[in-house]
Parts: structure tokens; C-alpha cells; sequence
């Protein structure tokens, strides 16, 4: 009760549909290639328009390649399905940025930059790291393709309401642990589906200290505890990061906006379904074991002895021992880029690494810009320079080998490090093994060849 | 796609596992496709467990075993977690699938299911696993999910579990209707509401 999760919410309730669902209105959705095309195909048998054209921004960042873009995509199953987001957005009226224009990327990291996505909205996209959004102090969350097509025909979705968590994190972190290891370890604690049915807001004196980076890091990864959305309510950080972005409010309208975002916090007697709490003193870098998030450890600490059903079939599969420690463990590639950390912030930390230094010659590096914004910052700020005199390349923007379905596949066998969000079984290529970490552990693998605490770089 | 849902008696495929992910349902590389091609995605449906690298069927996986059959999937808690792909439930019913029966889903592959005319059965634990049991002594062990009285029954031991579905939802599936007909039909309740939010 009272919430910002309840305000946000109840705001937005077209009806309440008798013994049943919400009608939830929505402000914005966003399409991608992969989720959308039966969507379209949908409104085309009913014959139905689109609702509400003006509030959906439509997108390719899944299949898109992350060399070459100015060329035909090479694989003609991704080319078709990136062409028919380009044809149905043209059919239906709705904004589309393409490859290789100024404003592609990945869909969550174009929304906030852009300014798309702002606080008190209800955001949507078939696609489950839509919690990302959250970081703006919106209620935003993934839905199938059937609720695409809810939403192109109506601007409205018939959702149950969640219930909400509060996961308050006081005191401040230790250097070099970010947003990811943050992360990372609440999903350890939580376990992968111990937010379900929930939506979370994120609180507490490390929340308040973070970039909007973090944040949009920290919300993008709330599903991978179960909840359908993280967010955290908005503040002078929040405001600071949308000020001036091409589609924030301007002028006058800015300033009401603000006045009216200023009210969006939950109340001093607000209750929630449940509360939990963390002292950061007790994170440190992170970086996964097995073949779902959860399955992390501290990068200092070794493997548990023993876990539940599923554990022995993830030692297997990753070709670990229980028990064993990871530190100086061999990698073959190393992916900096996804939802999660392709956004500036994280090509800084990376760099701060990496600068001075070599890749190892036994590692294979992917850096993946999250968007042509981003990647044009990269080259503002000169770290562009620093990485090319480490031995790094910088690839085109796009989801690239998070789940790759582009080129980008890790070969089966190999041990990736990775920024990404899922290290399930063939998350990144069939075969493939994958340890999550943040820029800054990924970075310190790419420059020894082996898992490294990044603590050992300061 | 679109139809009725009633009463359903089946012998179950067993898939004692937790944490199914929608990778392992449909793994990325099959999401390419444009259109709805339920046999397509029900040919891959646990592409990787089913199939050995060079394409072969893996043996050992229970779908590749003929003793199993049947149109319930029963599986391990917190099935369906991670992305958001409805093609995974596009699969599931590609393959014949009417019914998945877990104790916990993941929250957006239980809309998509439902959203398919597949019905996400959640029961207790100890159902599940006196279920499980059940399949294992014998595998002709048949399920009945009875929608109308929302009710799911082990007939190799009798014993039955209520199992929730909001009412607006049992309506919809049992009588072949789907959201998008219900919010078209509602376009005026979405713009009274956009001149009340200005």
C-alpha cells in the first residue's frame, strides 16, 4: 500500500476487470525483430490498426551484426526477420530506427538515452530485460508476443497485479564492485526465482549513490531473480541524466514534469508484500559457477561443496569441480556489451583496466557498443585510443553474442567471461560456458587470459 | 491456436528438472522465424536436449523414449524462467502439448502459455512429486485437468488438487476467446481514460 509501485500502477488502471485482470494502460512500447513480427501478422488477420502509432518505437538489435552493417546482413533468415521490422513499422505508421542510423541500438539502452523512457510511465517490450527501464523510475516489464499485439491494438494489456518487494541496500560498496556484482549477488541470495510474482523497487544508500548507469544495470538484471520489474524511484541523479535528451520534456514542460516526478517515491508508511535488506560490506566482485544466474559466487570464494537439484548437471556442463576456486582459470573469450554493460560507463571501466596494458594473446575479445550514442561517446572521450593501444577492437552496436543471433557465437567448449545477463546452457553459441562478471572483471580476464580479481589493477 | 478448453485425460511426459529455462524450450537460433510455424518450433522444442550435436536424437532425453507420451508435460519447479520469447510456448503447443503441470512457473511464460490455450497447472509440491513417482512405477499414469471444476487428478493414486485460474481467464479458454478480442472490443475505455490523463 502506497507505494510508488501502487501509485504508478493504480494510475494507469483503465478498468478492473471483473474476476480477472487489469486493463493497464500503456505509455510506451518498444519492438524488436524477434518479438514482433507475429504480432504484426496478428493485427493483419483481425484487421485492425495500430491504437496509438505515436507512443511505439520499433528497432532491429538482435540479429544485427556487429561488423559490416552497411552491408547486407549475410544470413538470410536474420536480414528477413530485420526487414519485416522495417516493412511492418512503415505498414503500421510507427517510428523505426534501422541499422546503421544515428539512433540504432540496443532497445534498452536507446530508450533512456534518448529519453524515451521517463518516470511515472508504464513501459513495455517483448523482451524480459524491459526491467531495465526501471532505472528511470518507471514501471516497466517484459511481455510475450501475443501482449505485443495487445498493445499495438489497444495501447492497453491485461496484466495481474503483482505484488511488490522493497531490496534495500545501505552502506557504501568497495572499489571496483559495480552495479553488475551488485547484482549478481542478490540473485545468488534470492536464487533465480525468488522474486517471482513480484515487482521490486530498489532502495537504500547504495542506490542513491549510483550512476544512472548503474542503475539501468542494476534494474535491467531484476529478472533474473523472477520479478517481472525492478525500478527505483526517481531523483536529482535521474533528472540530471534526462535533462536536455531529445525526447525529455523541454522548457515549461520540464519543469512541471519535474515537479511531478519529485512526487513519485513511496510513502514513509508504505507496506510491501515483502522486505529485504543488504549491507554492501558484503559484496565483492561476482562472477558465476553454473547455468543460471544465481549460481555465483565472490570471485575470491571456491564453488559450494554441495547444491540442489540441477547442481551437479551445471558442474558438468561448465566442466567445474564443486569445491574448486576460479581465480586463475583460463578463458577463451571475453564479451563486453549487452542490456546489462554496454553503456558508457562501462567502456570506462573497462578502459581504466585495460589501459597501459596488452590483451592476452589467448583471449578473444568482443567489445559491443549498446548503441551508436554510445559508441560515438567512446570515441569523444578517447577511449577509443586507450583500448586500440591495449589490442581491443570496438565492433557495431547490438545484442551481439549475449544470445547470439548474430555471427557472434561462442564456439562450443569455450569459456566466455561476459558482461551479458543468462549464462544458460547455450546462452551464448550451443556448447558454449559462460561466467558473468562486470566490465571490470571481464577486463581483468582479458588482460591476464585468466579469471582475475580486479582489485589486483588498482 | 485459438480453441476450447474442457476436460483432459493424459498419459505425461516426465521432465523431473528445476529452473527450465525458455533457452532450453527454444534455444535463440530458432526465434527467426516470422511467422507462427507451430510444427516448426514444436520440431525444436528442447532443441539441445533432444538432439546430439551432429543432429542425432539423444536417447537418453524423455522425449526420444516411446514409453512416454501424452499431451500433460510435467515438469520441476520454476519452469520457464528467463527470456521473455513466447515462441517457447509456441513450442509447447507445436508439439502437441495442452497442458504444463509444475509447482511454480515463471511469471511471463505462464501468460504466454495462457495466452496459447495451454493451461499452466501450478500444484503443491507434494503433489508434484507423488507425480512424478507415479510416472516413474508407471508410465501409462494418467492426469485428469478437469478446467470447469479447476481441478487436476493423479487417477493412479486419486488424489486430486484444486488448482487456481482467474475467472475472466477460464472463461477466455474455455470458450476460445483471447485477449486481444476482449481489449478491441474496450478502445473507448483506453480513450476515456487518455482525456483523464492529459
Amino acid at each position: 500500500m502506497n507505494t510508488l509501485f501502487d501509485k504508478i500502477w493504480d494510475k494507469h488502471v483503465v478498468q478492473q476487470v471483473a474476476d480477472g485482470p487489469t486493463q493497464l494502460y500503456i505509455d510506451r512500447l518498444y519492438c524488436h525483430e524477434v518479438t514482433s513480427p507475429q504480432a504484426f501478422d496478428g493485427l493483419r488477420t483481425r484487421g485492425l490498426k495500430c491504437f496509438r502509432p505515436e507512443k511505439i518505437y520499433c528497432m532491429p538489435d538482435h540479429n544485427t551484426p556487429t561488423h559490416d552493417q552497411d552491408k547486407p546482413i549475410v544470413d538470410p533468415v536474420s536480414r528477413a526477420q530485420v526487414d519485416a521490422l522495417a516493412r511492418n513499422a512503415a505498414e503500421f505508421g510507427l517510428t523505426h530506427y534501422g541499422m546503421m542510423s544515428k539512433d540504432n541500438g540496443i532497445i534498452h539502452v536507446v530508450g533512456p538515452e534518448k529519453g524515451l523512457s521517463l518516470p511515472g510511465m508504464t513501459i513495455v517490450c517483448g523482451d524480459s530485460h524491459t526491467s531495465t527501464h526501471g532505472a528511470m523510475g518507471a514501471v516497466a516489464f517484459g511481455i510475450g508476443t501475443s501482449e505485443v499485439e495487445m498493445v499495438l491494438a489497444s495501447q492497453c494489456i491485461l496484466q495481474q497485479k503483482p505484488k511488490s518487494m522493497r531490496i534495500t541496500i545501505n552502506g557504501a560498496l568497495g572499489k571496483d564492485v559495480t552495479a553488475k556484482d551488485v547484482a549478481l549477488y542478490l540473485m545468488a541470495q534470492i536464487t533465480t526465482s525468488g522474486a517471482t510474482g513480484y515487482f521490486v523497487e530498489y532502495a537504500g544508500e547504495v542506490v542513491r549513490a549510483m550512476s544512472m548507469e548503474g542503475r539501468l544495470t542494476l534494474c535491467n538484471l531484476s529478472i533474473e531473480m523472477g520479478a517481472r520489474g525492478g525500478f527505483i524511484a526517481p531523483d536529482e541523479t535521474t533528472f540530471a541524466y534526462l535533462k536536455g535528451r531529445e525526447f525529455a520534456p523541454k522548457g515549461e514542460a520540464w519543469e512541471e514534469a519535474v515537479a511531478y516526478w519529485k512526487t513519485l517515491k513511496s510513502g514513509d508508511d508504505a507496506v510491501f508484500d515483502r522486505e529485504l535488506s543488504f549491507d554492501a560490506a558484503d559484496i565483492e566482485p561476482r562472477i558465476t559457477y553454473g547455468t543460471n544466474p544465481g549460481m555465483g559466487i565472490g570471485i575470491t570464494e571456491a564453488i559450494p561443496v554441495e547444491g540442489g537439484v540441477g547442481f551437479a548437471k551445471a558442474l558438468d556442463y561448465m566442466g567445474f569441480e564443486a569445491g574448486q576456486k576460479l581465480l586463475g582459470t583460463k578463458v577463451d573469450y571475453v564479451f563486453l556489451g549487452a542490456c546489462t554493460n554496454g553503456r558508457i560507463e562501462d567502456f570506462r571501466a573497462f578502459a581504466s583496466i585495460v589501459k597501459g596494458r596488452q590483451k592476452s594473446p589467448d583471449v578473444v575479445a568482443w567489445l559491443v557498443p549498446g548503441s551508436w550514442a554510445v559508441d560515438q561517446q567512446i570515441r569523444e572521450e578517447g577511449l577509443d585510443r586507450i583500448l586500440a593501444e591495449a589490442g581491443f577492437e570496438i565492433r557495431q552496436p547490438g545484442c551481439s553474442a549475449c544470445l547470439a543471433m548474430n555471427d557472434d557465437k561462442i564456439p562450443a567448449g569455450k569459456l566466455s567471461v561476459s558482461t551479458s545477463n543468462r549464462n544458460f546452457e547455450g546462452r551464448q553459441g550451443p556448447g558454449s560456458r559462460t561466467i558473468l562478471a562486470s566490465p571490470l572483471t571481464a577486463a581483468a580476464a582479458a588482460v591476464t587470459g585468466v579469471i582475475t580479481d580486479p582489485r589486483e589493477f588498482i | 491456436m485459438k480453441q476450447k478448453f474442457d476436460i483432459i485425460t493424459s498419459t505425461c511426459v516426465p521432465l523431473p528438472m528445476e529452473n527450465v529455462d525458455t533457452d532450453q524450450i527454444i534455444p535463440a537460433r530458432f526465434l527467426k522465424a516470422t511467422t507462427r510455424e507451430e510444427k516448426f518450433f514444436g520440431d525444436n522444442l528442447f532443441r539441445d536436449w533432444r538432439y546430439n550435436a551432429d543432429g542425432t536424437p539423444n536417447k537418453n532425453f524423455v522425449l526420444n523414449d516411446p514409453t512416454y507420451s501424452g499431451c500433460i508435460l510435467v515438469a520441476g519447479k520454476n519452469f520457464g524462467s528467463g527470456s521473455s520469447r513466447e515462441h517457447a510456448a509456441w513450442a509447447i503447443a507445436g508439439y502437441g502439448f495442452r497442458v504444463v503441470i509444475s509447482s511454480f512457473f515463471a511469471d511471463i511464460h505462464k501468460n504466454n502459455e495462457l495466452n496459447n490455450f495451454v493451461l499452466p497447472v501450478v500444484v503443491s509440491e507434494d503433489f508434484l512429486s507423488e507425480l512424478f513417482q507415479s510416472i516413474q512405477r508407471d508410465p501409462g499414469t494418467q492426469v485428469t485437468v478437469d478446467l470447469p471444476h479447476q481441478t487436476v487428478t493423479n487417477l493412479a493414486t486419486g488424489r486430486s488438487e484444486h488448482f487456481e485460474i482467474n475467472g475472466y481467464k477460464k472463461h477466455c479458454l474455455l470458450n476460445g476467446l483471447d485477449d486481444i478480442d476482449f481489449l478491441v472490443q474496450n478502445q473507448e475505455k483506453a480513450q476515456l481514460w487518455e482525456q483523464q490523463n492529459k
